[in-house]
């Protein structure tokens, strides 16, 4: 903890960094997945085609996509730009998914219900539709959110400064309590976003069931649920097995 | 374009194939070695987290411990716990086998909870009346799990045993920055000579590897969902259905 002490301003530097390159690809995939989302929903084929190809994308492994980027977009090899596309292409996989299964979560009588109330389709989808989809679209951000602030530090081996870095540094130096201060920061982190985003889901959504709710049927899904974050918290969002067969997002 | 015809060529360039050419080369060696780490983790992974996987789907015991568990698991940044293990065990093995035993034990914990996950859910989707029928006709708990629980839930056993192969294969590609072999080392060689063929080159050498394994697993999965039970079993068809939508199989 010496060590910590003494190095309060580069850990302070490196997560403030860590925290801007984790925001944008949260905000990006929760705003992306949306429409992406309600498209998978029209029909059968736009469907393969966002969940087929967000889990096709999810397969690619990190490193590997960062260094792939500057192909098809305009940026150095070692840009910081490459991790922040790479984590919204990743969030957006996951978090398209879980669009798609919160938006068809939403009750086909209360649809109708809403229509013959006197919904316009527009009014319907952002009054209706949206809202009821919130718990579920809530818990596939959560997912988002820790495995976006895990993968981060990846960014290290292409030049991005972040709590990586202290990984990378401390194990070069052969400081172990540096790598360790990396790994309970970036822990931390993952938790206090994670609490954030609890937060907002209870302004955004205060009809919503409280925690600890039994309502949900089977949990864990195949390796990845939105639950799975959560220690059960948003559990009763329901069933939903979002997010690509892959574990836990970092690798 | 250009970029990635001159990687494309590079990767068919029979000399980055030669044996006993200068490290990162030659190309088969690092593919071998990268299929090894993956090929012993996921085995040990397996031994631990299926039998325990298992007897919380059978039980029902320690159901909040999965979820928790594989929750918390995905917060753990992999370089971080990497470097963590390689450098704890550079203190107490010598320097040859520290890396090796480190970076192994880092891909086994990372490769657990989602063949964990997979192993419990597997279990916890097979219908209770079926289990309640089995017993009721007098099998045993062990022949419930083995004859009844284990074959229905296959298809996301597999798809946990998927997802630990193909988090591990992205784990051995990060691995290599830190001195372990594989073909993620002719990425971080490429990275240190400023050389984009190697970059690119080794980056779709991971990526094709990952995409083919992913399919092969794919198809273990579909192969091995019971006939007649598929829309029931496979659990990602627990998206509700509404009339309003169009049928869907997700993964189609």
């Amino acid at each position: 903890m010496r060590w910590a002490l003494s190095n309060l301003d580069l850990i302070g530097q490196l997560t403030l960094n860590h925290v801007r390159l984790a925001v944008i690809p949260i905000i990006a995939s929760f705003v992306l997945s949306i429409p992406l989302g309600w498209l998978a929903n029209r029909n059968a084929v736009l469907r393969a085609v966002v969940i087929t190809g967000g889990s096709l994308l999810f397969t690619i492994p990190s490193l590997p996509l960062f260094v792939i980027l500057p192909l098809v977009i305009p940026t150095r090899v070692l840009d910081e730009t490459n991790l922040v596309v790479a984590l919204c292409i990743y969030g957006v996989a996951v978090m398209a998914r879980s669009a798609a299964d919160a938006l068809a979560s939403v009750e086909g009588p209360t649809l109708d219900a809403s229509t013959a109330i006197g919904f316009s389709p527009a009014a319907r989808f952002f009054r209706v539709e949206l809202p009821l989809a919130g718990p579920v679209l809530l818990a596939g951000i959560r997912v988002v959110s820790v495995s976006t602030i895990a993968l981060v530090s990846v960014g290290v081996i292409i030049g991005s400064s972040n709590l990586g870095y202290l990984f990378q540094n401390g194990k070069q130096r052969g400081i172990l309590a540096e790598v360790v201060v990396g790994i309970l920061v970036s822990l931390l982190l993952a938790l206090v976003f994670d609490l954030v985003l609890v937060g907002l889901g209870k302004l955004a959504m205060p009809w919503a069931a409280p925690t600890g709710t039994h309502r949900h049927r089977s949990a864990v899904g195949t390796g990845t649920t939105p639950v799975a974050a959560s220690g059960g918290a948003v559990a009763g969002a329901g069933p939903v097995d979002a997010g690509p067969r892959r574990g836990d997002g970092a690798r | 374009m250009n970029l990635l015809l001159s990687a494309l060529a590079w990767l068919v360039d029979p000399a980055q194939w030669v044996a006993g050419s200068q490290s990162p080369l030659p190309i088969q060696d690092r593919l071998v070695e990268h299929l090894a780490y993956t090929a012993v983790a996921v085995l040990i992974a397996a031994a631990i987290a299926l039998p325990l996987g298992f007897y919380i789907g059978h039980t029902g015991r320690g159901r909040g411990f999965v979820i928790g568990f594989t929750g918390a698991m995905r917060a753990l940044p992999t370089l971080g716990l990497l470097f963590f293990l390689l450098m704890v065990f550079g203190y107490v093995l010598s320097f040859d086998t520290a890396p090796l035993v480190g970076a192994t034990i880092a891909f086994v914990i990372l490769a657990i909870p989602s063949m964990l996950a997979g192993a419990y859910s597997g279990l916890e989707s097979v219908d209770r009346t079926t289990i309640d029928a089995a017993r009721a006709n007098g099998m045993t708990e062990w022949q419930i799990l083995t004859q009844v629980e284990i074959p229905l839930g296959l298809p996301l056993i597999v798809g946990g045993i998927r997802a630990a192969v193909l988090q591990v294969v992205a784990t051995v590609t990060i691995a290599s920055y830190a001195g372990l072999g594989g073909l993620g080392r002719i990425i971080t060689s490429g990275i240190g000579l400023n050389d984009y063929d190697l970059i690119l080159g080794g980056a779709l050498l991971v990526t094709a590897l990952a995409l083919l394994l992913d399919g092969l697993l794919a198809l273990a999965q579909r192969a091995t969902a019971t006939k007649g039970l598929t829309d029931r079993s496979t659990a990602q068809h627990r998206a509700p259905h509404r009339s309003s939508r169009p049928p869907t199989r997700e993964n189609a």
